[in-house]
């Protein structure tokens, strides 16, 4: 069984069936793409996994668990991160303490450790500072670390918020549209840098992606949304040739 | 102490003084909910009253010792902080404003009806215990409390909230106990704002906290600039020394003091101090040891 799996998920909004019985089975250490096209439920689908709605049916299940239902927070603490499709960092907080904030999670300083400045508190303070650090060296914004982070350039806003969520330590890392705005040559550079992530960190990466030279690329396995239903997965050559999807992305039966 | 300094100054300045050390307590405190936090509060001084309430009826009626009842009155005001925070922080914004208008009025019309307080007449009688050596050795410590929360995991946090709540919560936050946090301790130093008023002034009415003292420590905030302690303290010095310096225009004074703070609002829209960092200032001034990109 994988990381992730999704039991015949649904996700309706008054009516409006957003997600249809989606089932999906992501395995460890792979990297997964979820395509369709615009209103196909990606980002609904992401919203579940990341504990933002409660789906209406179904279950998710992560590292043999039943999830749906836990809230935000706790999913990221059991090592869950995500990045937005509109960008959400803290604007006026610095870069460095975009990324610190990210640890939150995963330290436990609490408000009299701080105000009292005990040793324990101090420790946490110093290794939050070293690996915050680390991970901006990674990202290559080390030399930006005070700006604020709403002043760095919209690909450097992508990393940081990666950069943000590795933080968490997760084991599963979710990228909403990772490549949208950037150009050619940022969209390679992001491609090897999404590889080296998985390998170093020993993760399982889920994006959703429009782009695909970027997805065909880059993904182990895809799977492809149309109006809230799966209607295709596997791997990218069987996916690129499923007439199921063609129809959906061109319009009609080639 | 005091003894001593009220030989040298002016007991009129003095008093000023006494003053803006208790404000800058109650503000501070304001800052962390508002400012740090992002939850508009606009109700700071029924928390003042409850603490300042609280703390003057332990020692008048129950003879309380003086940190027995400061501690008591600032322990009352965060328990209704959390009270009030726990059921409202899910609100945002312009309702979350309204509630906790509502709940400073309650507050108000509570202690104009409250025996023990002396209701509308005031509670008078409190023993003096509050003197300029006591206050800003508090401000003093609290300045330092403030800092080091701020700068804790804790402080990310709050700012995290203002920022961004949904990002937040992904990063592992529970926005909504970290909010009820900021509201128990902003509250709880309007509490000890309160009961140092209470020991200086000696007589408190409900009147004392009405709805333009909450608007008040809002503009201290704001003017200041969200979220800095530094300009907290600003904003204080300066919205409370206003109205005082503005008395040479007699009857316009109001007039004066709503001009300056539109005009500070066009020329600092961040308010004072608000975007302005310590390491902007010793990059600006020193220009050694920092390095940045841009070099």
């Amino acid at each position: 069984m994988g990381i992730l799996s999704l039991e015949g998920v649904s996700q309706e909004f008054g009516g409006l069936l957003a997600l249809d019985e989606v089932r999906l089975e992501v395995e460890a250490g792979k990297i997964f793409g979820i395509i369709g096209p615009n209103g196909a439920g990606k980002t609904t689908l992401f919203n579940i996994i990341t504990g933002i709605y409660t789906p209406t049916a179904g279950q998710v299940i992560y590292k043999e668990e039943a999830i749906n239902g836990l809230p935000p927070y706790e999913l990221a603490r059991r090592g869950i991160g995500r990045t937005f499709q509109n960008i959400r960092l803290f604007n006026k907080l610095s870069v460095l303490d975009n990324v610190k904030v990210g640890f939150h999670g995963v330290t436990k300083a609490g408000f009299f450790g701080a105000i009292l400045g005990l040793p324990g508190e101090r420790r946490e303070e110093k290794s939050i500072d070293s690996r915050a650090h680390h991970l901006l060296e990674m990202v290559g914004l080390d030399d930006k670390r005070m700006e604020y982070a709403d002043n760095l350039a919209y690909g450097e806003q992508r990393r940081l918020e990666i950069a943000r969520a590795l933080a968490l330590d997760p084991s599963l890392l979710l990228l909403d549209e990772p490549a949208a705005g950037m150009n050619a040559s940022e969209k390679l550079s992001l491609m090897s840098f999404i590889r080296e992530i998985r390998d170093k960190e020993n993760l399982t990466i889920l994006l959703v992606e429009h782009d695909m030279n970027v997805v065909m690329n880059i993904c182990d396995q895809i799977a492809v949304l149309d109006y809230g239903r799966k209607i295709a997965d596997g791997p990218p050559e069987q996916v690129k040739n499923d007439p199921r999807v063609i129809q959906s992305y061109l319009g009609a039966e080639a | 102490m005091d003894a001593v300094l009220s030989q040298y100054i002016d007991a009129y300045y003095l008093h000023l003084m006494v003053l803006i050390g208790i404000n800058i307590i109650l503000v501070l405190g304001l800052n962390i909910i508002t400012g740090v936090t992002g939850q508009l509060s606009m109700g700071h001084a029924g928390f003042m009253s409850i603490g300042a309430y609280t703390a003057a009826i332990m020692s008048v009626h129950l003879a309380f010792p003086f940190w027995a009842s400061l501690l008591a009155g600032a322990a009352a005001a965060a328990a209704f902080g959390f009270l009030l925070g726990l059921p409202t922080l899910r609100l945002e914004g312009d309702y979350l404003a309204m509630v906790t208008i509502g709940f400073a009025e309650i507050v108000r019309v509570f202690f104009l009806n409250f025996e023990p307080g002396g209701k509308a007449v005031g509670l008078s009688g409190i023993p003096e215990h509050t003197g300029f050596t006591l206050v800003w050795i508090m401000v003093l410590l609290i300045i330092v409390l403030n800092a080091k929360l701020l700068n804790s995991r804790i402080g990310r946090s709050f700012y995290a909230i203002r920022e961004n709540q949904i990002a937040a919560e992904a990063a592992g936050i529970n926005t909504t106990r970290l909010k009820v946090l900021a509201f128990m301790v902003g509250a709880g130093l309007a509490g000890l704002g309160g009961g140092l008023y209470a020991h200086y002034m000696t007589y408190i009415a409900p009147q004392d906290f009405a709805f333009m003292k909450s608007i008040e420590f809002l503009n201290m905030v704001v003017l200041g600039g969200m979220g800095s302690i530094p300009g907290a303290i600003l904003g204080t010095i300066v919205l409370t020394l206003a109205p005082e310096m503005l008395r040479i225009v007699a009857e316009y004074r109001l007039l004066f003091y709503g001009a300056l703070l539109v005009l500070l609002m066009i020329f600092r829209p961040n308010g004072l101090l608000g975007d302005i960092r310590w390491y902007d200032v010793k990059k600006r001034w020193f220009n050694k040891g920092v390095k940045t990109w841009e070099s």
